[in-house]
């Protein structure tokens, strides 16, 4: 069990939050112009990273926002928490 | 390599049994085979075990970088059954249950496939309706199914909660009497044994670091024990099919997510068949040694760490104990966790990668136990044509382009 510092509310146990992912994922500006092998690339591809990992969390049984954690899938210890629309931060295992 | 049978047993038994043959070699690693697979888990040893027999290509190796079967091979709750709602996936499953009913003679190795029926659990008028559903359309792919009354539940397995008044209502449930359970360790060491009898090569802790891939077709692959030179590469390492893809330039549609299961302190023999509810995340047998064996839902985060949380384990002893009241009276002896592959649609991929000369067989995600001996069937047909045969020909990794999906959401997201 994570022990996830949400940045509005503090620190709180995974329960109270929903993992949704691979963060930094843009969808394409103009869908109708790129191939259908972009398009899946967008649509089911992922980085699905052994090692330092950016995904992003929702509250939701606290204040419901979003944000990013970047954490290493090997160890499971969360690295660094940040907002959506913030860079992710260089982080070390 | 001797046959094993009764005859030796007793043979053995004269000598105290201390002159068994070792089940498979450990050989050094050859510089060149006709075809590699990545991965000796069950996947594939079967693989390799299928190339030898059925297509007679023996110059193989199997590389595995720690233990046989020490991966998902030995960490599922070895639930075996072919009732898949669309028509590619009970083809595939359907072959590989055939092919389990006669593995044991198969293998000369006694995998201890039990047909002890494998029973899906109805709560709610949805879920009775889908299932009723999903029953007919499997019946009509010539698969076994049936529908049975929460009366017949309750006959078939006494030790469940079917009172209308519980907190998960037993309405009805499917039964494929032909699923069951098997060995999970079993059919590693059988698949090894059988295949290294053929002249495989399985070479334990051998790590892949790296493909050697020129103009876009693949030579060999860097192993912590050298180089080695290949045809044809299959790979077959479920939870880390991205990390391998990753190596040779090529992205995935899959996430790696652990899957947990644990097991109570034996008791005698209450419970006969495999009972499974997709509801509330449970699936639940009891082994020949008494044990409860039980099965819970992934994590919904990536992780390679082989450990699941906490909470999935009280959600399910949470829901376990309404199901199966007896439960709150028992103890837990060990938990664990693997990593599991799972695709967008659920479905398995298997066939070919970007790479000309690398094949890959992955996603199968929660439930690749049951598809041990049809995945590697399909696999080792795909690596000896250098084509995907017909069984694997919808699980292509291009599906994801043309958006022929195979989804399986519904029978493989929880239930295994």
């Amino acid at each position: 069990m994570f022990l996830i510092d949400c940045p509005y509310c503090g620190p709180r146990q995974q329960t109270e939050f929903h993992c949704h992912g691979e963060a930094h994922i843009a969808r394409p500006k103009d869908p109708d112009a790129i191939s259908d092998v972009e398009w899946a690339d967008y649509l089911f591809n992922r980085s699905n990273t052994k090692g330092v990992f950016y995904e992003r969390w929702v509250h939701n049984h606290g204040c419901r926002r979003w944000f990013n954690l970047a954490r290493d899938t090997v160890s499971d210890r969360i690295l660094a928490v940040y907002r959506m629309g913030e860079k992710p931060p260089r982080v070390k295992k | 390599m001797a046959k094993y049978s009764v005859f030796s047993l007793v043979r053995n038994a004269l000598s105290y049994h201390e002159n068994w043959q070792r089940a498979w070699r450990s050989p050094d690693p050859k510089p060149e085979y006709d075809i590699l697979v990545i991965g000796g888990g069950g996947h594939g040893l079967a693989t390799a075990h299928y190339l030898a027999k059925e297509h007679g290509i023996n110059n193989v190796a199997v590389i595995e970088k720690g233990w046989l079967g020490g991966g998902n091979t030995a960490r599922n709750t070895t639930i075996v059954r072919s009732n898949y709602l669309w028509d590619e996936s009970a083809a595939i499953y359907e072959h590989s249950l055939k092919l389990w009913e006669g593995l044991s003679q198969d293998l000369n190795f006694n995998v201890m496939f039990s047909q002890r029926g494998v029973m899906n659990l109805a709560h709610n008028l949805h879920d009775w309706r889908e299932l009723n559903r999903r029953v007919h359309a499997i019946r009509l792919n010539g698969v076994d199914s049936e529908i049975l009354s929460a009366a017949q539940v309750k006959a078939e397995a006494p030790i469940l909660n079917v009172s209308p008044d519980s907190r998960y209502p037993i309405i009805g449930a499917s039964m494929q009497r032909r699923g069951g359970t098997a060995r999970h360790d079993a059919v590693a060491w059988g698949y090894a044994r059988a295949a290294d009898q053929r002249g495989v090569d399985i070479i334990q802790n051998c790590e892949v670091t790296g493909f050697v891939i020129n103009n876009g077709r693949v030579e060999g692959v860097e192993t912590t024990r050298g180089p080695i030179k290949a045809k044809r590469v299959g790979v077959a390492v479920a939870g880390h099919s991205s990390v391998l893809a990753d190596m040779a330039g090529f992205r995935m549609p899959v996430e790696s997510n652990p899957l947990q299961a644990l097991v109570s302190d034996p008791i005698k023999p209450v419970l006969d068949c495999v009972v499974m509810s997709s509801a509330v995340h449970v699936y639940i047998s009891q082994s020949d040694r008494g044990e409860f064996v039980i099965g819970a839902g992934s994590d919904l985060h990536v992780s390679y760490s082989q450990r699941g949380s906490f909470e999935i384990i009280e959600g399910i002893m949470g829901a376990l104990c309404e199901l199966v009241p007896m439960v709150s009276r028992m103890k837990m002896m060990r938990q664990w966790g693997g990593v599991v592959d799972v695709t967008p649609d659920r479905s398995p991929i298997v066939g070919k990668t970007p790479v000309e000369g690398l094949f890959i067989n992955c996603g199968w995600g929660t439930g690749g136990f049951k598809g041990t001996p049809g995945s590697g069937h399909a696999f080792a047909a795909t690596l000896a044509a250098g084509e995907p045969n017909d069984m694997a020909g919808p699980f292509s990794l291009d599906r994801f382009r043309t958006g022929f999906l195979i989804d399986e959401a519904g029978a493989a997201a929880v239930a295994h």
